[in-house]
Formats: C-alpha cells, sequence, structure tokens
C-alpha cells in the first residue's frame, strides 16, 4: 500500500507546481497510479534504496532517479533501474 | 543486517488483486532549474516520527514534519508491519529517508539546497480518500509557499 500512498502523494505535490519523481518496488501499482516520475527497483518492502549502510549503493540509486527529473518523454515516465541488472 | 532481496511471491499476488485508484492523467510541473539549483524535499511513507510528535495509527492519513537538522538517530519507525523486515530501516533510516545522502549531494553542489522541513507519512492506508483530499494537497502546498523545487518521494 506504501506505494500506492507515494503515488497518490505525489501526485498532489506534482498539483502544486513542484517538481517530484519517486522509488517504487510495485511496478503494478504504479502503473495504476500514473504519478509522474518514477524508478522502479528490485527489492523487497522495506528496503527502497536497496541496502542500509550502503552510501554507495543508496546514492547509484538516487541519481538515477534524480535523472528523471530532466527527462522530456511525455509523462508518466515509469523506469526500470539499472540494479535490476545487476542484482540477476 | 537484512540481505538484498526482491519482493515475495505472497505479496505480488496480494497486489496484483487489490484493487487500488487507478488514474488516467498525471499532472506535470517541469522542472525550472538545473537541480544544482533547486531546493528539494524529502516524503516518505516509512511512518517515521519524532519524540514528541504523535505516533501514527493504523490507516492514519496525516503526517508529520521531520526538521533538516534532525540526526538520522532521532527518526523513531511507526510504521511496524509483518509484510517486511524493518531492522535495515532501524539501523539506517537513509533506506526510506534519505536525508544524509540527500545532506551529502547538498556539500557536493549537486542540488541547490535541502528544505528546512521534510514530511513523513504513514505507508498502508488502504482508504486514502483523505490522503488525496485534504494532506497531500496540504504538503503541497507547504512546500510551495517554502519555496520548494523537487520534491523526493520513498515508499517502505
Amino acid at each position: 500500500m506504501c506505494n500506492q500512498s507515494v503515488g497518490l502523494i505525489q501526485r498532489a505535490v506534482e498539483a502544486s507546481g513542484i517538481s517530484t519523481v519517486s522509488i517504487t518496488l510495485i511496478e503494478d501499482i504504479t502503473k495504476k497510479v500514473k504519478p509522474p516520475r518514477a524508478l522502479s527497483v528490485p527489492y523487497g518492502f522495506g528496503h527502497p534504496l536497496g541496502e542500509p549502510n550502503n552510501p554507495e549503493l543508496q546514492h547509484a540509486i538516487i541519481a538515477e532517479a534524480l535523472v528523471l527529473l530532466a527527462d522530456e518523454t511525455p509523462l508518466p515516465i515509469l523506469k526500470s533501474s539499472r540494479q535490476h541488472d545487476l542484482l540477476t | 543486517m537484512a540481505p538484498l532481496r526482491k519482493l515475495d511471491a505472497f505479496s505480488r499476488f496480494f497486489m496484483k488483486l487489490y484493487r487500488g485508484k487507478h488514474y488516467e492523467v498525471t499532472p506535470h510541473t517541469p522542472l525550472r532549474l538545473p537541480l544544482n539549483r533547486c531546493r528539494v524535499a524529502l516524503i516518505t511513507t516509512a511512518g517515521f516520527f519524532l519524540d514528541g510528535q504523535p505516533p501514527f495509527e493504523g490507516g492514519d492519513c496525516s503526517y508529520r514534519e521531520i526538521p533538516n537538522g534532525i540526526q538520522t538517530q532521532a527518526l523513531i519507525n511507526g510504521h511496524k508491519s509483518a509484510a517486511y523486515d524493518e531492522r535495515g530501516l532501524e539501523t539506517d533510516p537513509n533506506l526510506a529517508f534519505p536525508i544524509d545522502r540527500f545532506k551529502e549531494l547538498e556539500t557536493e553542489g549537486k542540488i541547490g539546497s535541502l528544505n528546512h522541513r521534510h514530511f513523513s507519512f504513514m505507508g498502508s492506508i488502504t482508504k486514502p480518500d483523505a490522503l488525496i483530499t485534504q494532506s497531500a494537497p496540504e504538503v503541497g502546498q507547504i512546500l510551495k509557499t517554502d519555496g520548494v523545487d523537487v520534491a523526493f518521494l520513498t515508499p517502505v
């Protein structure tokens, strides 16, 4: 449900005139809620930025998400993180 | 330390069946400035709150204001759930509220600045009407008044 809540909050904040980007753990939910920009990551609940005490990984995920803010592809943007490939 | 793990099969199955909100159109605020000139705020649905603030209740659509100056150790995890292992979050709240990471980005000049406050919501909201009509737009207005350009959101 968290992923739906994030999408709903994100929609409202973007509608207030702020550019937004989010992390999602569940693409199926994000496809329905259609927040403006989301990065899909391959982790379980409780781990949206991968691993605790792993600043390098957390920065890599944040950087991938922030890039979406300047992406001029029509919204909504739902991008799969490159961490999906690195995990398999 | 919780290892990386993909979403378990039961959770995936449940999420596929869950009849949530469904929208056709997406709001759009284009980025007006380069990121290194933007003021950034964080929003999490990890249910973090601080000592002295009311804890979250189940299905709670309210929010808590998190000052930018806090130490991450001060964040209390209010989102106990059988759906996930919260040990990672308790060890390192940056996992779902990356305030230290964004302070590093600010120091490196990769973002303009961090807003003086951020916001925390509960995640497990099955009846989100008050979230949609009231609390989320309220936070949007507060951040707009603060002069925030970008919001970064994380689920749990």
